[in-house]
């Protein structure tokens, strides 16, 4: 044991897998029972984000350690909470996983083994598997995001805005450093930044789920402001300075 | 003159926004809309002649007079975005003292229902009967 402290007495795995959930009620239990059948030896926190239903209830009920943010905060904030909690139990690696179903937990292993040559591991989505399709606006946008960082990492990316990625405890601490909170802010400036600051970035190919119930977020008025937005991200993104992360 | 004057002003408004941004000291949606106004400002004072094509446009005489509305209604439209946000990290402060004033009681609770012996054995997990993280 490194951290003689209480709190870590919660910890009983190396891995945590965080679910940012809004008002997922009708799939999280569900979806964390999956995890835990399907998935490798973890701990499952899930971010219960001011949800209106009795998400975090279900949550708690399906074996999932809960933590309810008081108000919406949006996913960025549900992550840079999980991230904080992460690092301060001592956890080695996290892997975000959504809390509708749409990430297949049979794939997290291979996510994380994506760790084991990277700081942190993207599992994407149009890498030659499954039948996730995109149409219009949305589809642009993700492309030239794609394009533009895969060259700032270096590596080909081909799913940036991937909610499906593991971090090790490099990036963790990077992230618990800088993580926007804004929109699009957490999958982009996030991953933008941490390639700045020496992590280093690969992709694992997963198929995509379609949601296994409750609201898809996106319609298509927001799809094409999806695109400016995104841009405006990425640009935003690109003035960042690197950043020092605290060693302790 | 004037024109390099403002110039000047603008870009060194625009570098501050910028450099905010980097160090992130500035929200996104804070800095979007300081950049929309400083780019405006910027096209005006190096194409000043289209401030009097647009109050020709609108039919205000003096072309001054039409720079001075706009800045009005910027500025009142920027005084709300920001009273706005004000009132909602308000409410955002009032939710969290609650929950500690909740929580801090509910501590309370939790410290007064646990024998005085067991208090000291909180510091060693095992003793107290939780599981222990073991690697
Ligand atoms: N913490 C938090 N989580 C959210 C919020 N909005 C969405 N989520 C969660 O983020 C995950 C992804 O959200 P989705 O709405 O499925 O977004 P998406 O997968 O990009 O788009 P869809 O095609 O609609 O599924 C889910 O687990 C949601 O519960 C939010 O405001 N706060
Ligand atoms: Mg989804």
């Amino acid at each position: 044991m490194t951290q003689p402290s209480d709190i870590s007495s919660a910890r009983k795995h190396e891995t945590l897998v965080i679910m940012p959930a809004w008002n997922e009620a009708e799939v999280i239990g569900t979806t964390v029972r999956e995890v835990f059948e399907y998935g490798p030896e973890c701990d499952v926190l899930v971010i219960d984000d001011g949800s209106r239903d009795n998400t975090a209830a279900l949550a708690g009920e399906a074996g999932a350690r809960v933590l309810r943010l008081p108000f919406n905060m949006g996913v960025g904030g549900a992550m840079r909470t999980g991230f904080k909690y992460a690092k301060s139990h001592g956890y080695t690696q996290v892997i975000q996983v959504d809390a509708d179903g749409q990430h297949d937990p049979r794939d997290i292993k291979s996510v994380l083994d994506g760790l084991r040559d990277a700081d942190i591991a993207i599992g994407a989505r149009f890498a030659d598997k499954g039948t996730y399709e995109v149409r219009g606006p949305r589809k642009w946008a993700m492309g030239v995001l794609a394009w533009s960082l895969s060259r700032i990492a270096g590596t080909r990316l081909t799913d940036v805005t991937s909610g499906f990625r593991a971090a090790n405890e490099k990036a963790i601490r990077q992230y618990v450093d800088h993580y926007p909170a804004e929109y699009l802010g957490d999958t982009i400036d996030s991953l933008v930044v941490a390639v700045r600051s020496g992590c280093k970035v690969r992709q694992v190919p997963v198929s995509m789920r379609e949601r296994q119930g409750g609201q898809p977020s996106h319609d298509p008025i927001k799809a094409a402001l999806y695109l400016g937005r995104s841009g405006l991200a990425l640009l935003f993104a690109l003035t960042r300075k690197r950043s020092t992360p605290s060693t302790n | 003159m004037a024109l390099i004057m403002g110039l000047i002003v603008v870009v060194a408004i625009l570098i501050y926004v910028f450099e905010m941004l980097r160090r992130q000291k500035l929200r996104e949606k804070y800095a979007v809309l300081w950049i929309i106004v400083g780019i405006g400002t910027l096209i005006l004072s190096i194409f000043p002649q289209l401030l009097d094509q647009a109050s020709s446009l609108v039919g205000i005489q003096i072309p001054a007079n039409l720079l001075f509305i706009m800045t009005l209604i910027l500025l009142v439209g920027v005084c709300l975005h920001l009273s706005h946000e004000q009132s909602q990290a308000e409410d955002e402060v009032r939710i969290l003292a609650e929950e500690v004033a909740i929580l801090r009681s509910d501590l309370q609770d939790l410290r007064a229902l646990r024998p005085p012996e067991s208090r000291d054995a909180a510091q060693h997990p095992v003793a107290n009967g939780r599981p222990v993280a073991d690697k």
